[in-house]
């Protein structure tokens, strides 16, 4: 796809993101927003997937180990037609196949079941070992959170995965600064992120999270690398998209009301005016 | 002095104990062959674990992880999440203690087919002391929905659960022990099932309900009991969950009594197990031997077990007691 055609699907996905927030009144809309491009590289562009064989054996993976940020993975899967975009709305309804956090038995397209922060880097860690045992050459993608970077859980999969050489294996950190209580650097600072995974052995390319020439440079670089895993810092931008959620930590885990929905929308209504 | 049935014998001959540790690797060198699926993950303790008895037959699946039980499991959620049957082992205090959100969260609620080979359970890890002598595990493990958990009491049923946890999709936990466990399931008639409990020794004044290391006890505390002329029914529960309920109450409603026996606290495991069962029906007071919330202390196996009363004049008496104040 062109830059312009993956802005076009990126900006649909927000929309997806803000509207399904709103409909459930709950949900983390900063991160979903942050992470919304590379969520639209990964299923557009990169990934080997099929939405009418979701659990076909030789796709490639993707965990979000940042569950919470389930309404971008969910707005993604529905837009790339693992399930109609009109289901959105159900999020987190009692009943609704779409969870708060992602649920690998409910959601066509989701690879694992993730939410409790630190977890899914070991989950994807597993499924690169799977690819290795089997010798299949399946690749595996996380996405993290930079908050998430201070669970220790995710050091020892970093630490595993680098002394197994797992070069199917890419983490994606959104390092968008923010955590639900500020800073990340005021909090716990998980900085210098790309000298820590590079101790681990990883191979480390720090990149943007919003512009798809170096989305796309990041991702080929990951692939021709051999022999070690590769982590993806993408320096991204909380809420990005919907001018009074950028960069805004009140924005984590917060639904818009009725007009600053409205407000949202028209902001990415006006982005994709000029696309 | 009763006459011994095959079980009674068993429990009374010296020469043959194996610790169910030893058990779990064997087993996994058997299933391995069986299954190309099959993987080992241990978290530096091969050699106490005996998963290095797979490591030597199969070491390209064998997976050490390393001193990091957590990311342990959740590889292991990755692995069954790309269809392999991997069994994690640890001791249980690690296995199911440390691993606990992790197996709840990343096994547990996605119904992954992980199977969690939990060994030195309970106070027989002896000297090592309190901070290893998990006697809190099964108590953990039980409240996961569709978690399968299950307590061998011998070499032959830890075999035999081994293998029905494989048959089994879903995530299991398998608890084995590091002292060596009387062998008293060897004879022709032993049949294994995942939920099913089996009358070892019928009897109408006591039942006694126990699970792993204390099935040898209560069989012999059965004999003594006999002496003093108690008639106790002993029923072996390998199952915790899901557990025989239709067993333990036909027993309860015969014997109007019952007593529990396990190597774990009393609070969450085997005994609470059973008093939550039969308490809907009320047909029998019921008295629970175990750890009675305390921590454990250094020491060797034997004295611990004594200490806290879990040896079969341990079991002897506090049957004894039990039945006096009941029934007396």
């Amino acid at each position: 796809m062109t830059n312009l055609e993956l802005k076009k699907a990126a900006n649909a996905i927000r929309k997806g993101i803000v509207t399904a927030v709103h409909a459930a009144q709950a949900g983390h809309p900063g991160g979903s927003l942050s992470a919304a491009d590379i969520y639209t590289f990964l299923y557009y562009e990169e990934m080997n997937i099929d939405p009418d064989e979701p659990q076909k054996p030789g796709r490639d993976r993707f965990v979000l180990s940042k569950g919470h940020t389930a309404p971008g993975l969910y707005s993604t899967l529905s837009h790339r037609g693992f399930f109609p975009v009109a289901e959105l709305t159900s999020l987190r309804q009692l009943g609704s196949f779409l969870q708060g956090h992602p649920c690998m038995r409910s959601i066509p397209g989701v690879d694992m079941s993730s939410g409790s922060l630190g977890q899914g880097v070991s989950a994807a860690v597993g499924m690169a070992m799977a690819a290795k045992l089997d010798g299949a050459d399946y690749r595996v993608y996380t996405l993290v959170g930079d908050g998430e970077l201070q669970e220790g859980q995710i050091w020892e999969a970093a630490m595993f995965a680098g002394h197994r050489c797992l070069d199917n294996l890419v983490v994606i950190v959104d390092n968008n600064g923010l955590q639900i209580d500020g800073a990340v650097d005021e909090v716990c600072t998980p900085y210098p992120i790309d000298d820590k995974f590079a101790a681990f052995n990883f191979h480390v390319i720090n990149t943007s999270a919003h512009d798809f020439d170096a989305i796309r440079d990041a991702f080929r670089e990951a692939r021709l690398t051999k022999g070690k895993p590769t982590c993806i810092v993408a320096q991204s931008l909380k809420g990005k998209g919907v001018s009074f959620m950028e960069g805004q930590v009140a924005w984590h885990g917060v639904a818009p009301n009725n007009e600053q929905f409205a407000v949202a929308m028209a902001d990415l209504e006006q982005i994709d005016s000029t696309l | 002095m009763e006459t011994l049935g095959s079980i009674e014998r068993n429990i009374m001959s010296e020469q043959k104990k194996i610790a169910t540790r030893e058990s779990y690797g064997n087993a996994l060198v058997e299933l391995g062959a069986k299954h190309e699926n099959l993987v080992v993950l241990d978290a530096d303790l091969a050699a106490a674990t005996k998963t290095g008895v797979f490591q030597k037959v199969y070491p390209e699946r064998h997976i050490n992880c390393g001193i990091a039980e957590c990311n342990m499991t959740g590889i292991a959620a990755g692995l069954a999440a790309c269809g392999k049957i991997p069994f994690i082992s640890s001791f249980a205090m690690f296995a199911a203690g440390r691993n606990f959100e992790q197996i709840r969260n990343s096994i547990g609620y996605p119904q992954l087919n992980v199977k969690i080979g939990a060994t030195h359970a309970g106070i027989t890890v002896g000297e090592d002391g309190a901070s290893h002598q998990c006697c809190e595990d099964i108590a953990l493990m039980r409240t996961i929905p569709g978690m399968v958990v299950m307590s061998p009491a011998d070499d032959i049923e830890a075999k035999a659960a081994m293998d029905a946890a494989v048959a089994h999709k879903g995530p299991v936990y398998l608890r084995f022990g590091r002292a060596p466990f009387p062998v008293i399931n060897d004879r022709a008639d032993y049949r294994f099932e995942i939920g099913k409990g089996e009358v070892l020794r019928e009897g109408t004044d006591v039942t006694i309900v126990a699970t792993g290391l204390l099935v040898g006890a209560a069989l012999e505390a059965a004999i003594l009991l006999a002496d003093a002329g108690i008639a106790a029914e002993v029923i072996n529960i390998c199952t915790i969950k899901p557990l025989d309920i239709e067993l333990l109450l036909a027993s309860a409603q015969k014997t109007r009594l019952v007593v529990t026996a396990e190597e774990h606290t009393v609070i969450g495991g085997l005994g609470s197990a059973v008093c939550e069962a039969l308490a809907e029906t009320a047909v029998a007071p019921i008295y629970r031997i175990g750890i009675r919330d305390v921590f454990g202390e250094s020491g060797s196996a034997a004295a611990l077990i004594k200490k806290h009363r879990l040896d079969p004049q341990g079991v002897f008496e506090q049957v004894k007691e039990f039945y006096n104040i009941n029934k007396g």
